[in-house]
């Protein structure tokens, strides 16, 4: 995984609660057995549907952090949103709340999910509606978001910040603990169901 | 919270007897009992394992099943080449790794939720993870069960291990009792339009009360199912004698004296007198009429009796802009009466409504009737062995006379990844789970209705229940 300390862009305001992650990426686009290139189906139907969609707004041009409503990345546990958005270009979704399996996978790929309270939502959504060329600062060394003079403090856990501090890579923290694994194997009951 | 208070939750006594390792500061690592895999969300998980040189753990805590893109017209040709690929792809990645696959074709093979309970490797008080947020219906059984993205999926593969944040616990007590015809379906979307999309995010729910054990196993299903439309991380219901019923016999269920130590160990997971829970809500099953949803999210929905919200009925502006566009989108006014709804398909399966007991109550409103002129009914049985069980005892001539499709197993309509899907503007009446725009088909619009209503809504052209047709 990519390490996340500090990231400074652009940002494009989502004026939408419940983006869904069928609307983050379609299903079609699931079909693949890749793990990159997703970014033609990032919020394809909308892009497709709607000429003034913000993705389609070239005052947004290379933005790289999302600005979305409350419950975003709901539903489907597609970890394909994640990456389509990654692939756009996006460094970090600054959202009031989040679905958690999308929370949990953004966290894996190293695209920030930064909780902010709707006040600071709308904040920027007018912001950058009215400068798109904002510089949005997201520090995760701070646990901060800073813009036009503001600055907001985000929550994250000290175990998942240090992660993406490092980069580092779950399943090599967890085989550290292959002996642990191994010691409660042996204490499972035996009617524990094996297939055959 | 563990020796603080020996009075502990159903879901803290699951998850305290898979904890690997706890430290402070990190997350646990739990150990998972069964992981199922399907073929949509595995390929890149399998494909990190070979870059890093690594086997699969426990294959034999692993189960798999093609599902997602498979058609449902017949059980040969796959004509979508990019979804045959990542079939193909399944395939070789079972054999490579030595998973057992329950193919197109296979007695076994359908919907991956309605596999593990059907041959009883979902049992009380395991850990069950797959690549898809509707794992959560393990949790029927009194299994801590939860959806994970494919980074997770091959941590899993790799480890048989998940790391994860303890989540808060939260009760639903639902009291009084379900009316005549009134169904699980009802109850779940009833609740999700009373606390939101969001509402039970970070938490694993247990759902208690009478009319909950009044249920059936798939009626528990149906509702554990949903909890993930309400941003629940696992839905729980407490084991008892109806899911030690349901699992007697199964294949993997446990024999001779396994099966009197699990049912014992069973009987003690239920959530202690005097536990407390971080949150709880309640709901009165007795107030929960036929339900059906308007909007695009689960959350938007009304008893069938009703109208159409006015977008400025809603609290905040969030749910006002939400619902604004959701109308705009499903194409209805507000005031409109939700019964005057035509729809031109109607869709009765998924892992939400896709078993047995489903696949009767359609066949009950539908037997002696037909379905309205115009109108396409699909009925997809939840897996290949509950398309048997159902023509054993003649519900698919009940479907057919009635002029609906009956066909193979298969996820089909609920999420437009395989041939079945809406058309650009068509309107459906859906025993699935997601309403989300597009979520049937590009430009399709989903009303999401429990399977008696779905069958009533198919004999009369809109959206109506059982007590309408008399």
């Amino acid at each position: 995984m990519e390490k996340f300390t500090v990231h400074t862009g652009t940002a494009v305001p989502l004026r939408r609660s419940n983006v869904d992650t069928d609307q983050i990426i379609p299903a079609v686009y699931l079909k693949r057995v890749t793990r990159s290139g997703f970014e033609d189906g990032l919020f394809r139907s909308w892009r497709d549907a709607d000429p003034k969609f913000v993705l389609n707004d070239d005052r947004f041009t290379g933005a790289s952090i999302l600005v979305a409503g409350p419950e975003f990345g709901t539903g489907s546990s597609r970890e394909h949103a994640v990456w389509a958005l990654r692939d756009w270009g996006f460094k970090a979704v600054l959202a009031p709340r989040f679905g958690d399996i999308f929370r949990g996978n953004a966290l894996k790929e190293g695209l920030l999910p930064v909780e902010l309270d709707t006040e600071a939502i709308e904040w920027l959504w007018d912001a950058v509606d009215f400068e798109p060329d904002l510089a949005v600062t997201v520090d995760l060394e701070t646990r901060e978001v800073r813009a036009g003079g503001h600055t907001w403090a985000f929550p994250l856990d000290d175990f998942s910040r240090w992660r993406l501090l490092e980069g580092l890579d779950d399943i090599g923290l967890t085989l550290r603990h292959d002996a642990l694994i191994s010691t409660y194997e042996t204490t499972r009951p035996a009617f524990k169901p094996a297939v055959h | 919270m563990v020796g603080a208070d020996p009075k502990r939750t159903l879901a803290e006594k699951v998850w305290d007897a898979h904890v690997v390792r706890s430290v402070e500061g990190e997350p646990d690592l739990l150990y998972i009992d069964l992981h199922l895999v399907h073929e949509v969300t595995s390929p890149q998980a399998f494909d990190g394992l070979r870059l890093a040189g690594r086997q699969v753990r426990r294959p034999e805590l692993t189960i798999a099943t093609e599902d997602h893109n498979t058609p449902t017209d017949n059980l040969l040709t796959i004509a979508d080449p990019v979804s045959r690929i990542q079939i193909e792809t399944l395939r070789k990645n079972c054999a490579d790794f030595g998973i057992k696959l329950h193919s197109l074709g296979d007695a076994q093979q359908g919907v991956v939720h309605v596999l593990g309970p059907q041959v009883g490797l979902t049992q009380p008080g395991m850990t069950i993870v797959c690549g898809d947020s509707h794992t959560s219906t393990h949790g029927a059984f009194g299994a801590l069960a939860f959806g994970i993205g494919t980074s997770e999926v091959e941590h899993v593969l790799a480890t048989q291990t998940l790391p994860q944040a303890r989540p808060k616990t939260m009760a639903v007590n639902v009291v009084g009792e379900l009316g005549p015809g009134v169904t699980a379906k009802d109850l779940i979307l009833a609740l999700i339009t009373q606390v939101g999309t969001g509402g039970g995010r970070g938490h694993v729910v247990e759902y208690r009360g009478e009319a909950i054990r009044a249920l059936s196993m798939e009626g528990r299903m149906t509702i554990s199912n949903m909890s993930i439309e309400w941003g629940a991380r696992a839905g729980m219901i407490a084991p008892d004698d109806t899911t030690f019923e349901y699992l007697r016999g199964r294949t993997y269920a446990p024999q001779g004296a396994d099966w009197d130590a699990a049912v014992e160990y069973w009987r003690s997971l239920a959530t202690d007198e005097g536990a407390v829970f971080d949150t709880e809500v309640t709901l009165d099953a007795s107030r929960v009429t036929p339900f059906v949803t308007w909007g695009t999210n689960p959350g938007q929905g009304a008893p069938l009796s009703g109208v159409v919200p006015a977008p400025e009925s809603f609290a905040t502006d969030a749910e006002r802009s939400a619902a604004q566009r959701a109308l705009e989108y499903m194409a209805l006014s507000p005031g409109t009466p939700l019964r005057d709804i035509a729809v031109d398909v109607v869709f009765v399966g998924s892992c939400t409504n896709g078993r047995l007991e489903d696949l009767r109550a359609a066949a009950s409103v539908l037997q002696g009737r037909h379905v309205a002129d115009g109108v396409r009914m699909l009925v997809v049985p939840g897996s290949a062995a509950v398309r048997a069980a159902a023509e054993a005892e003649g519900l698919h001539e009940v479907f057919t006379a009635a002029g609906a499709e009956w066909r193979f197993a298969g996820c089909s309509m609920c999420l437009g990844m395989n041939p079945d899907t809406l058309k650009p503007g068509q309107r459906s009446a859906s025993t699935s789970n997601r309403n989300f725009e597009g979520r049937q088909g590009k430009g399709g619009r989903t009303h999401l209705v429990s399977p008696p209503v779905a069958a009533a809504t198919a004999v009369l052209g809109h959206l109506a229940a059982p007590a309408d047709l008399n």
